[in-house]
């Protein structure tokens, strides 16, 4: 038998020690949570802000398995998310009452609070289930316009159910979110996603995105990994919209409409079609950049109709954001590169590739 | 039995307007194999653009016959020039990518013109939906018992319109050069340019024409429900979509069929349902059909070829 020479294995340069490496993330991760922490402790703004972005990562990087990882088109993100959010909500306010009684008051409504999340996020998986499998079957065009059909199946249900509020909406939903919670999901949303584009599974999802027909003609089961990342995807938007569904006041019917659907898009294809951290990195910028926008109007001093004009000009924009992006750069920020791939050279990075 | 009459009645005009807009999309499906998102909100630019006609006609001049033809040709010319800019500066660069990016530039020309025509600033109308000015006076023209069944003369002439733009476009299709252009670029641009054809002309022609179509159909809606909003395009848009799809995209008899199922099943739902059922009930329908055949009622599941 020929012995294979051994490849010489690059020799991994950075900055920190090997024996740090592996619990670099979480040393970084304990210091943004003190950073948490202090904004936390700032204004009330500043924690509904933190979750509002949290809740739109999680969007951003759930989305992203579908559209940027596996190829197709979902554009009705925001129905799974009201699935989600009305599913755990109305568990939520039907189990006030109830109090695990071996567990302090604080842990029991928390841990009511996950069960409730995870319930809200099966009920959308289980959606996502039912949506996918017919038309995944189908080219990417008819899932697009099938997702965005169940999104407005899904606000019509609501507006005609007594038990949702209908068109008044839920409220007082006890608010057990808080940018903990919210950042921990964050977390697992995108180790989950960052696992799947690094595994065996993820290089199918990949070679689906390429081209369909190769990746049939090699064996890949297409219809059922299409699926399984719908339905993956579709749980942590569910999950995202009952952590919203917790620290907003009210919810309606008019917060998971088609505008919703399409911000979570133009995140995704703004950070690039592929790229998690890109998805994140748009999240974050999208989230914040209005937010900035209206107090940067409000602090000039400018009458308060140019503040809110910053709502209304924002869809056109987003509108003209994704024609310009479509035109001038389709691969979006990052194309299908993380962000360690883009930095520059001094910061230690990750073997180039998609893992 | 007089009421199921006066359903049916409403729910084939209904469904003409459907297909009227749904054969710009089976048309531009057709030759570029692209999901126009944009063509329910160019729809909505021609249904402005003819409100705006009507208020400078005034009234005495928007209730006569020519009044009425000119609102409809600065509509239906407005939007092939709208359609015409579209195609080429948003659609044409794309041709040759991914058709991912070409179905994201669609959804973002729609974003664009459905939330930039809220705006309130310089021409653009605003959010709040405007009273369309009467341009055809109403009038019941057929009534069985005590008005049991009632027959308005608008429904009679958008169905007329719609019936005879479907059969001119029929013609078109498949009677004349422009048709056969059309056809070969549809089944294969690259060999159809080979053999001498304009694909570049064919393809903005298909827009210019569906265009204009869109713009005829979003004016008898207009009449219809005498009102004109920014969110129009977007959810008749959207219902022509599914009556496309329904039929078989791509195919233009299955498209007009399509539009007059979905009318009939939408206007039975708010007869004998409830009113607030019937968008779900569109897409409900529309998932069915994709269940039961994934090509639609007429078209077929073509392999790809590689």
């Amino acid at each position: 038998m020929m012995e294979t020479p051994a490849l010489p294995v690059p020799e991994a340069r950075s900055v920190i020690p090997a024996g740090l490496r592996g619990i670099f993330p979480v040393l970084v991760a304990l210091v943004l949570l003190a950073l948490f922490q202090w904004l936390v402790s700032e204004s009330p703004f500043a924690v509904y802000l933190l979750s509002v972005m949290g809740v739109n990562i999680i969007l951003a990087v759930s989305l992203n398995i579908v559209n940027g990882m596996t190829g197709q088109f979902s554009i009705g993100h925001a129905g799974f998310m009201a699935v989600g959010a009305y599913i755990s909500g109305v568990l939520s306010l039907n189990l006030k009452e109830v109090a695990l009684s071996f567990l302090p008051v604080a842990a029991s409504d928390q841990v009511l609070f996950t069960v409730a999340l995870l319930v809200g996020g099966l009920a959308a998986a289980a959606c996502g289930f039912l949506v996918g499998l017919p038309s995944l079957r189908l080219r990417g065009d008819y899932l697009a316009i099938v997702t965005l059909g169940f999104g407005e199946i899904i606000r019509v249900v609501v507006q005609n159910t007594n038990a949702f509020g209908r068109a008044l909406g839920l409220s007082g939903i006890p608010q057990y979110s808080s940018p903990y919670m919210v950042y921990f999901w964050v977390f697992l949303v995108v180790l989950v996603a960052r696992r799947i584009a690094g595994s065996s599974h993820g290089r199918s999802l990949w070679a689906i995105r390429e081209d369909e027909v190769a990746a049939e003609a090699m064996g890949v089961d297409t219809t059922g990994y299409k699926v399984r990342s719908f339905v993956i995807s579709s749980f942590f938007a569910g999950i995202a919209g009952g952590l919203f569904a917790h620290f907003v006041p009210i919810i309606n019917p008019g917060s998971f409409t088609f505008v919703k659907s399409m911000e979570i898009v133009v995140m995704v294809v703004l950070g690039g079609l592929g790229s998690t951290t890109g998805a994140i990195v748009a999240a974050i910028l999208l989230t914040l950049l209005p937010e900035g926008m209206r107090s940067l109007f409000n602090a000039l001093g400018t009458e308060g109709s140019l503040a809110q004009k910053v709502d209304q000009i924002r869809m056109p924009i987003y509108g003209l954001l994704l024609v310009v992006l479509m035109l001038s750069r389709p691969q979006g920020l990052f194309g299908v590169r993380e962000l360690w791939d883009v930095l520059p050279r001094w910061i230690p990075r990750k073997r180039r590739g998609l893992s | 039995m007089a009421q199921l009459l006066q359903h049916l009645i409403n729910g084939l005009a209904a469904g003409t307007i459907y297909a009227l807009v749904a054969l710009g999309y089976t048309m531009v499906y057709g030759v570029l194999k692209l999901i126009n998102f944009a063509h329910g909100d160019v729809m909505m630019v021609g249904v402005y653009m003819g409100y705006a006609t009507a208020f400078a006609l005034g009234r005495e001049a928007r209730n006569s016959l020519l009044g009425v033809a000119l609102i409809f040709a600065v509509a239906m010319l407005g939007c092939a020039l709208l359609g015409f800019l579209i195609e080429r500066f948003a659609y044409r660069p794309l041709r040759e990518k991914p058709r991912l990016t070409a179905l994201i530039t669609a959804i973002g020309i729609s974003f664009a013109l459905s939330y930039g025509f809220q705006l309130d600033i310089g021409f653009l109308p605003g959010a709040s939906p405007r009273a369309f000015p009467e341009v055809i006076e109403p009038k019941e023209w057929i009534v069985i018992g005590d008005r049991d069944v009632v027959v308005w003369n608008w429904q009679v002439i958008s169905f007329l319109i719609a019936v005879a733009l479907m059969v001119a476009l029929q013609y078109l299709v498949f009677r004349t050069r422009f048709g056969r252009a059309m056809r070969a670029v549809s089944w294969d641009h690259r060999v159809a340019a080979l053999m001498g054809i304009p694909t570049d002309r064919v393809i903005a022609l298909t827009f210019m024409l569906g265009s204009a179509l869109a713009a005829g159909a979003g004016l008898l809606y207009a009449i219809k429900d005498t009102s004109v909003s920014p969110l129009m395009g977007l959810y008749v848009g959207l219902k022509a979509f599914v009556a496309a799809v329904i039929g078989g995209i791509g195919h233009v008899p299955g498209a007009v069929v399509g539009a007059l199922v979905l009318g009939l099943v939408e206007e039975f739902v708010v007869g004998y349902a409830a009113s607030t059922w019937r968008d779900a009930v569109a897409f409900g329908f529309l998932i069915l059909v994709l269940l039961v055949k994934p090509g639609g009622l007429f078209g077929r599941v073509a392999a790809e070829k590689v």
